[in-house]
């Protein structure tokens, strides 16, 4: 288990199990870059809990530390010190086979460019998540139909990412992340590049992912933008990262 | 990830950039053809060559003679002889005061136990004498030697005008070129007009000395004193007339002779042999029956000679063989296979270079691919293989097609010599093999080539940081 430092006066900082109904817990959560001779905090001190079933929005201004945030969540990068907690396990206790684990089955992540492989149908693309996990092979078809149809997307199962719109090629990414049935998903900036009316679309999308309609589990929402309207409309609860520290924390 | 999932991501990585992975598995190919062209050339040249020695009979034989026959007089001399390891007893030194044991002679008998010995094929007596053979009055001085029935698939008679024996024991000639010009020269002939003529064989026949007893047969001990030497002569009828000068003296070999007659007819002779000289002079009883100078062993294969030589041994004869020249020859072609194979392999390392650059390319180009498969999921270790499974494939297509290129190469090298010795005159040979081992062997060396070079890449894929990779653009 990885030593936990905390920041000199943080109160908050607690290396006991986490409470139940949490879906992330950041204690003390601190991300340091070495830049020439200077040292930036990307993420510096942060703690918080989101709740099991809860749609946060991050955001920020542009290098506010709100996206190294996410990625600490997701375990794509690791703390400097500090701890956190999703769903109960400790991510800076983890190997990186473990990690990668973790970013397969208990996290779905969506990109502001999509991040669909070209040269992949549609289809293939939402399969990988299955393949990297070793879902076995008869399964997969109708997981992959099935995240297909929460999108709306089936009947494009065989076109490729450059034949789709970039609504489509979003909704295909968002099919991709819920296709190993995460429990928490985590969005960088998943409208940014598109237009106002295709990103409304995508904001429905995630809203019916997080609260469904026919009463199926929710699904913890964690995004990041930069777009304090949508949050406004689409998010329980907004939290505001400015030079690496919550600024503010609102439930709506 | 599961070998079915990594196989076909590979597989469909690798369709991505078809043309610069062409390229590079084409130099994998370049390289294994050349690997394949040239060990098969080595090998095919190897088997020709232990084809034709195994034809000689020069390599499958061990020569018998009565003890100290190889050394000088003595049975007590064993220079000359081998031990069990085929290694000779040079220096032995006798032992004076002990009385020699008697030798052995060569006889039927003893053909017949030699030939009882376990991968023996045949055993037979050389008879070689000097005769003076006469088409007409002239006649002309010449070596007659016999030859066993087995000899007719020598390579020494291939291109021999006419034909063979008709029967062992047929009363037929076969002449050697200089000897039958000769002949034919007396009667104004070619030399193949002699083919079906007759000619006459006088040599020197063995007859008893008269006996001194009243039943008309001579006792042992008065056969012991000697015998007359008289002129003999034997019709026989040119069937075969021999130009090939490949007719090597030693063990199996026919050494040069300007006549050949079948053995059972050089038996039937009475021909005075060197052997009878010999053990007229060593006051040896005679038993009656006929001895041979020297008896020839085959064996089914060079390798048993030494199992039979030993055995030979242990039954109190000398032997000789010519398994020693074997040993050096296949010396000889494992260090041309070997330099063969280094040079071959040369083109190779050079094509694998060409994956190493390929493939780290390819990283640089799907940085952020690499990123979004972390993202999803994917440990380092999946990454690291994927790269791997990028570069074996590659090998794997190169092996294969490296090896149908070489084949190719083969057959061309193969038809083009034969076109060659054809307008030669000389008969084709198959120069060139593609044994199953070859293939296999360079396929599974072009996989492991191409995955030693793809390592350096793959641990690079493996160790990118996600985040960088999908910030890249």
């Amino acid at each position: 288990m990885q030593p936990l430092e905390t920041e000199p006066g943080d109160t908050t900082g607690s290396a006991a199990s986490p409470a139940a109904g949490i879906a992330i817990r950041a204690v003390g959560l601190t991300r340091r870059y070495q830049m020439g001779g200077a040292t930036i905090r990307a993420v510096d001190g942060i703690s918080i809990e989101i709740r099991e079933g809860e749609f946060v929005a991050l955001l920020g201004a542009s290098g506010s530390g709100k996206s190294t945030l996410l990625n600490l969540f997701a375990g794509l990068d690791r703390a400097s010190s500090g701890a956190v907690f999703v769903l109960g396990r400790e991510l800076g206790a983890m190997n990186s086979m473990e990690l990668s684990r973790h970013r397969n089955h208990t996290i779905g992540m969506v990109f502001q460019s999509f991040n669909l492989l070209s040269r992949m149908t549609v289809m293939e693309n939402v399969e990988l998540p299955l393949r990297l996990g070793e879902v076995p092979r008869p399964e997969r078809a109708s997981r992959v139909n099935e995240a297909l149809k929460r999108v709306g997307l089936t009947a494009r199962a065989g076109h490729r990412p450059g034949e789709l719109s970039g609504g489509e090629q979003q909704r295909v990414a968002i099919a991709r992340a819920l296709v190993n049935r995460p429990r928490v998903l985590l969005a960088d900036e998943p409208t940014g590049n598109l237009d106002s009316r295709t990103g409304e679309e995508i904001m429905g999308l995630m809203t019916e992912i997080n609260r469904p309609a026919d009463g199926a589990a929710a699904t913890t929402v964690v995004m990041v933008t930069h777009e304090r309207s949508l949050a406004e409309r689409y998010a329980q609860r907004m939290v505001t990262i400015a030079d690496g520290r919550v600024a503010s924390d609102e439930a709506r | 990830m599961k070998a079915g999932d990594l196989s076909e991501l590979a597989a469909r990585n690798l369709r991505e950039a078809l043309l610069r992975n062409s390229l590079t598995t084409a130099g994998i190919a370049i390289g294994v053809a050349s690997l394949v062209a040239m060990l098969s050339l080595g090998v095919g040249l190897q088997d020709l060559v232990g084809r034709r020695l195994e034809r000689t009979g020069l390599f499958d034989s061990v020569l018998v003679r009565p003890q100290g026959g190889f050394g000088g007089p003595g049975p007590a001399n064993n220079r000359g002889q081998r031990n069990g390891q085929g290694q000779r007893n040079d220096g032995d030194i006798a032992d004076d005061s002990a009385p020699p044991p008697p030798v052995q002679p060569l006889d039927e008998a003893v053909r017949q136990r030699l030939a009882k010995i376990p991968n023996v094929i045949e055993v037979y007596p050389e008879f070689r004498f000097a005769a003076d053979a006469r088409l007409g009055a002239a006649g002309h001085l010449a070596q007659v030697a016999s030859l066993p029935t087995s000899a007719s698939s020598s390579d020494a008679f291939e291109d021999m005008q006419g034909h063979f024996f008709s029967a062992p024991d047929a009363r037929e000639v076969i002449l050697f070129i200089d000897l039958a010009r000769e002949l034919a020269d007396t009667q104004h002939l070619q030399p193949a007009d002699l083919l079906g003529k007759e000619i006459v064989l006088r040599y020197p026949g063995r007859q008893p000395l008269p006996a001194q007893n009243a039943g008309g047969e001579p006792s042992p001990d008065e056969a012991a004193l000697g015998f007359s030497i008289v002129s003999s002569q034997a019709p026989v009828r040119v069937v075969g007339i021999v130009t090939t000068d490949a007719l090597f003296s030693g063990p199996g070999g026919f050494g040069r002779a300007g006549a050949y007659i079948p053995l059972a007819v050089a038996q039937g002779l009475g021909v005075v042999q060197g052997n009878d000289m010999t053990e007229i002079i060593r006051d040896s009883a005679a038993s009656g029956n006929d001895h041979y100078a020297n008896l020839t062993v085959r064996v089914s294969r060079p390798t048993d000679v030494p199992m039979v030589e030993q055995a030979i041994q242990q039954m109190g004869f000398a032997v000789f063989s010519l398994l020693d020249l074997t040993r050096n020859l296949q010396r000889v072609f494992a260090i041309l296979d070997l330099l063969l194979g280094i040079f071959g392999s040369l083109a190779l390392a050079v094509a694998s270079l060409g994956i190493v650059n390929t493939l780290v390319m390819s990283i640089l180009e799907r940085r952020r691919e690499i990123g979004v498969l972390k993202a999803l999921g994917a440990s380092d270790g999946d990454v690291r293989k994927l790269f791997f499974a990028e570069a074996g494939v590659m090998g794997l297509a190169g092996g294969v097609g490296g090896v149908a290129i070489g084949w190719s190469i083969g057959r061309i090298i193969q038809f083009v010599t034969e076109i060659y010795l054809r307008r030669q005159s000389i008969p084709a040979e198959n120069i060139w093999t593609v044994p199953w081992w070859l293939v296999a062997g360079a396929i599974g060396f072009s996989v492991l080539v191409s995955l030693a070079a793809g390592m350096y890449p793959a641990s690079r894929a493996a160790r990118l940081d996600p985040v960088e990779a999908l910030r890249y653009d």
